[in-house]
C-alpha cells in the first residue's frame, strides 16, 4: 500500500508537469498484482492530493460517483482548513469531516 | 455462591475502601438514611427488622440509588443478594458499602462477585434524575468530565492510577477555571455548585435554590451521562474549589430568569463581556475576527488545540475562517463552559446558534458602520445607554441619529433610537432656543415652531422618513428660488458657504429626496425668491433656508438648533467639508462653529426680520400649514441626503480598507502557495 501510494504520488508529480491543475485524475490503471484495488487521485488547486483506494471486489464505482465523492471530500476539507487551529499536515480530527467521510464510505459499500 | 457471599458478607470481609470511596459511600449512606428518616413508609418496615443499634438505610432511597446507577435490574438483584441485604433484610452500612462497591464493579464491567470488590474500583456512577430525592445522588463529576477523564472511563480499566489521575484532573480543573472563567462565571459555576453541594451537607439550604438549575442541567447531562459517566466526584475537593464562588453564583442564578437550557445560554453580563472582548480584538462589532486573531486569543485560554479546533468547528457556522460577533460569542461561551468542566456538545446548541444570538441580542448592523465610534452596535437593550451618551454629546450624536434616518428603509429600532435621540437633542436645544430667542416676536409659525421644535424632533423624523419615501412630486425642477421672501439674508448666509461645498458634496444627487423638495420649494417660491443654484447644491441650503424660514418666518434659534441638530448632516456636510469630511468623527466642533456663525447670522437677522416677522406672519399663517408640510418634507429630504452622504463616505472608507485587506490576503496566499510548493517534494504521501 505504501509503495502504491508512493507511486501514485510520483505519477501525480509527473502529471503536474503536463497539466498544472488537474481537477481529477482517474487513476484506474493501478492494480496491484495480488490485491485488486483501484486508486483514485484528486488534486486541489492548492496541490493537496486526495487519494482514494477502492477495493475492486466492490462493483466498480462509476466515474461520476468517484468525482462526486472527491468533490464532497474537497468541500469538507476546505471547511476543515478554515479552522485556524488546524495545521496543514496534521491528522484531521474534525467530527464533521469524519462523519462525512464515513457516510460516504457507507454509501458506497 | 450466594451462601458463600452471604457468609462473606455476614462476617464482614475487610472491605478496602479508599478515602474517596469512604467519603462517597458514607455520604450516600447518610443520604439514604436521611431519606429513610424522611420517607414515610419505607422506614418502619425495615427498621422493624433491623438489629437494634445499627443504622440502616431504607430500601426506598437505596433502590432509587441503585436504579440511578443504570445497571440492569438483574445485576442490581445480584448485587443486593451479594451484599447480604436480602439475607439480613436491611441495608446496613456494611451491606450498603458492599453494594456500592459491587455497583462500581458492575459499571466497570467486572462480574458481580465478592472478589471484584477486593480491588480498587472507581466510584460507582449514578445517573442524575429529576426527583428531588434523587438529585442528591446526582453525579457532579460529569460536569468535570474532561477529555482525560472520559477516556479513563471508557477504557474501563481498573487501575490504581485512575484515582490519582482523577484527583489531579479535578485539581487542575479548578485552577484552570479561574483565569478565563472568572467574569462569565455565572451559569457554569453555579451549575456545578448545586451538584457539588448536592454531595455536600449543604443540601438542605441549597436545595431550593438548585433544583431549578439542577433540573435544567439535566437535559444536558443526561445525554452525556451514559457515554461519559465520570467517576463519583470527590465532594470535599469540589466543595473546596467551588465554595468560594458559591455566593457569587447564587446571585447570578437568582438573576437569570429563564434558564431552561442553561449551560449554553448566554446571559446578559456574559454577552457584554464577550462583546467587549470582541471589540478589543476587532473594533468594528459588525465585522469579523480573522482566524489567526481568534486563534491567538483562544489559545490564551489554555485549552488544548484539538479542543479549540473542535470549538471552532462548532461555532464557525459558515466555515468562513472568521468569526462574526454571534459566532465569537458562541465560541467564547463554549470555551468558558469547557474550562468549567462542561463536556463539549456534539453539535452547536440552539441557544448558541448565530441566528439565535443575533435575534436575542439584535445589533442593528446598519448603524454599526456609522456608529462604530459610538459602539452603537450594542444591543438594542442598551438603547437607553446610547441615549444617555447621545444626550451628553448632543452635537456629536446629532450627526449620527440623523444619518441613520434612512429614508428609504429604516429599521424600527433605528427610528426609535433616532427619535429618542433627537428628542433628547431637541430637548437640549429647547433651552437654548428659549434663551436665545427671547426677543423674537413669535409669530404663529415661531410659536408653533417652539412647541413644535420640542416635538419636531420626534415627529419630523417620522414625517421625514415617511415623506422621504414617497416621491409624490414630479422630478425636481431646479429650485433656484426659495419660498420666503423674508430672511433672504439667511439664504445668502448659507448660500455662499454652502454652494462651494455642496457642489463638491453632491456630485451624485440622490434622486428620491430631491423630488419632494422641489414641490415644496415651488410652493414656497410664492413667498420668496432665491438666487438660482444648481439643483443639488441648492437643495440643501434651500432646505435649510426653508426650514428656517418656515418655522419662524425668520431664522429663529429654535429652528436653527433643532433643524441643525436634527439635520446635522447638512451642516456637517457644509462645515466638515470645509474643514474635512469627518463622517466617522463626530463633527461636533464644525457643527458648533457652524452654529455660531449661523446663530450670529440668524440673530442679526432676527431683529430685522422681526419687523418683517409680523408682516409675514400674517401672510405666513395661511402658508403655515403648507409650509409646515413642505418644511417637513424638505427636512426629510435633507436628512436623507445627509444620511446618504455620510453613508457613502463611510462605505467608501470601508471599501478602501477592505481592498487593502484583500491585497494583503492575496499576498499571504501567494506566499503560502510558494511555501507549499517548496514543501511538496519533502512531504510524502
Amino acid at each position: 500500500m505504501v509503495h502504491t501510494s508512493l507511486d501514485v504520488v510520483d505519477e501525480k508529480i509527473s502529471a503536474m508537469g503536463k497539466a498544472l491543475v488537474d481537477q481529477r485524475e482517474l487513476y484506474l490503471g493501478l492494480l496491484y498484482p495480488t490485491e485488486d484495488y483501484k486508486v483514485y487521485g484528486y488534486v486541489t488547486n492548492s496541490k493537496v492530493k486526495f487519494v482514494m483506494v477502492v477495493d475492486s471486489s466492490n462493483t466498480a464505482l462509476r466515474d461520476n460517483e468517484i468525482r462526486s465523492m472527491f468533490r464532497k471530500l474537497h468541500n469538507s476539507y476546505t471547511d476543515v482548513m478554515c479552522n485556524p487551529f488546524y495545521n496543514p499536515g496534521d491528522r484531521i480530527h474534525s467530527r464533521a469531516f469524519d462523519s462525512m467521510v464515513t457516510s460516504m464510505m457507507i454509501q458506497v459499500c | 455462591m450466594e451462601a458463600a457471599a452471604g457468609g462473606g458478607c455476614g462476617s464482614g470481609p475487610p472491605l478496602l475502601l479508599s478515602e474517596g470511596e469512604q467519603q462517597c459511600y458514607s455520604e450516600l449512606f447518610a443520604r439514604c438514611v436521611g431519606a429513610a428518616g424522611g420517607g414515610p413508609g419505607s422506614g418502619p418496615p425495615e427498621a422493624a427488622r433491623t438489629v437494634p443499634g445499627t443504622v440502616t438505610a431504607a430500601a426506598g432511597p437505596v433502590a432509587d440509588l441503585f436504579r440511578a446507577s443504570q445497571l440492569p435490574a438483574e445485576t442490581l438483584h445480584q448485587i443486593t443478594e451479594l451484599c447480604g441485604a436480602k439475607r439480613v433484610g436491611y441495608f446496613g452500612p456494611t451491606q450498603f458499602y458492599i453494594a456500592l462497591k459491587l455497583i462500581a464493579a458492575a459499571q466497570s464491567g467486572l462480574p458481580v462477585r465478592i472478589e471484584s470488590i477486593k480491588c480498587e474500583l472507581p466510584l460507582p456512577r449514578f445517573m442524575m434524575s429529576k426527583t428531588d430525592a434523587e438529585i442528591r445522588f446526582g453525579n457532579p463529576a460529569e460536569l468535570h468530565g474532561t477529555k482525560v477523564q472520559i477516556p479513563y472511563l471508557i477504557t474501563e480499566k481498573n487501575t490504581f492510577k485512575r484515582m490519582d489521575d482523577e484527583d489531579k484532573q479535578q485539581e487542575t480543573q479548578s485552577p484552570t477555571m479561574s483565569p478565563l472563567a472568572s467574569p462569565p462565571s455565572s451559569p457554569p459555576h453555579y451549575q456545578r455548585v448545586p451538584l457539588s453541594h448536592g454531595y455536600s451537607k449543604l443540601r438542605s439550604s441549597t436545595e431550593q435554590m438548585h433544583p431549578a438549575p439542577y433540573e435544567a442541567r439535566q437535559p444536558l447531562v443526561q445525554p452525556e451521562g451514559p457515554s461519559s459517566g465520570a467517576p463519583g466526584a470527590k465532594p470535599p475537593r469540589h466543595k473546596a474549589s467551588l465554595i468560594r464562588s458559591f455566593s457569587v453564583e447564587r446571585e447570578p442564578h437568582d438573576n437569570s430568569s429563564n434558564y431552561p437550557d442553561e449551560p449554553w445560554r448566554i446571559t446578559e453580563e456574559q454577552r457584554e463581556y464577550y462583546v467587549n472582548q470582541f471589540r478589543s480584538l476587532q473594533p468594528d462589532p459588525s465585522s469579523f475576527i480573522s482566524g489567526s486573531v481568534a486563534k491567538n486569543f483562544f489559545t490564551k485560554s489554555k485549552l488544548s488545540i484539538p479542543e479549540l479546533s473542535y470549538i471552532w468547528e462548532l461555532s464557525d457556522a459558515d466555515c468562513d475562517g472568521a468569526l462574526t460577533l454571534p459566532e465569537f460569542c458562541a465560541a467564547f461561551h463554549l470555551i468558558v463552559a469547557r474550562k468549567n468542566g462542561y463536556p463539549l456538545p456534539e453539535g452547536l446548541p440552539p441557544t448558541l446558534q448565530p441566528e439565535y444570538l443575533q435575534a436575542a441580542f439584535p445589533k442593528p448592523k446598519r448603524e454599526c458602520t456609522l456608529f462604530d465610534s459610538y459602539s452603537e452596535s450594542m444591543p438594542a437593550n442598551q438603547q437607553p445607554r446610547d441615549l444617555n451618551r447621545m444626550e451628553l454629546s448632543i452635537k456629536d450624536t446629532a450627526d449620527f441619529p440623523v444619518p441613520t434616518q434612512d429614508v428609504t428603509s429604516d429599521d424600527k429600532q433605528e427610528q426609535n433610537k433616532t427619535r429618542l435621540a433627537l428628542k433628547s437633542t431637541a430637548d437640549e436645544a429647547l433651552p437654548k432656543d428659549m434663551s436665545e430667542d427671547p426677543a423674537t416676536s413669535k409669530d404663529s409659525n415661531s410659536l408653533k415652531a417652539r412647541p413644535r421644535s420640542r416635538s419636531y424632533s420626534s415627529t419630523s423624523i417620522e414625517e421625514a422618513m415617511k415623506r422621504g419615501e414617497d416621491p409624490p412630486t414630479p422630478p425636481p425642477r431646479p429650485q433656484k428660488t426659495h419660498s420666503r421672501a423674508s430672511s433672504l439674508d439667511l439664504n445668502k448666509v448659507f448660500q455662499p458657504s454652502v454652494p462651494a461645498t455642496k457642489s463638491g458634496l453632491l456630485p451624485p444627487p440622490p434622486a428620491l429626496p430631491p423630488r419632494p423638495c422641489p414641490s415644496q420649494i415651488s410652493h414656497h417660491n410664492v413667498n420668496s425668491e432665491r438666487s438660482a443654484h444648481p439643483k443639488p447644491p441648492t437643495q440643501l441650503p434651500n432646505y435649510g433656508d426653508f426650514r428656517l424660514q418656515k418655522q419662524s418666518e425668520q431664522v429663529s434659534e429654535a429652528e436653527i438648533h433643532p433643524q441643525l441638530n436634527r439635520a446635522p448632516s447638512q451642516v456637517a456636510e457644509s462645515s466638515p467639508t470645509k474643514k474635512d469630511i469627518p463622517h466617522s468623527q463626530p463633527p461636533s466642533k464644525p457643527i458648533r462653529r457652524k452654529f455660531r456663525p449661523e446663530n450670529s447670522a440668524t440673530e442679526s437677522q432676527e431683529p430685522p426680520s422681526t419687523v418683517g416677522g409680523p408682516v409675514s406672519a400674517a401672510s405666513g399663517k395661511p402658508h403655515a400649514a403648507v409650509q409646515k408640510q413642505s418644511s417637513k418634507q424638505k427636512k426629510a429630504i435633507q436628512t436623507a441626503i445627509r444620511k446618504n452622504k455620510e453613508a457613502n463616505a463611510v462605505l467608501a472608507r470601508l471599501n478602501s480598507e477592505l481592498q487593502q485587506q484583500l491585497k494583503e490576503v492575496h499576498q499571504e496566499r501567494i506566499a503560502l502557495e510558494n511555501q507549499l510548493e517548496q514543501l511538496r517534494p519533502v512531504t510524502v504521501l
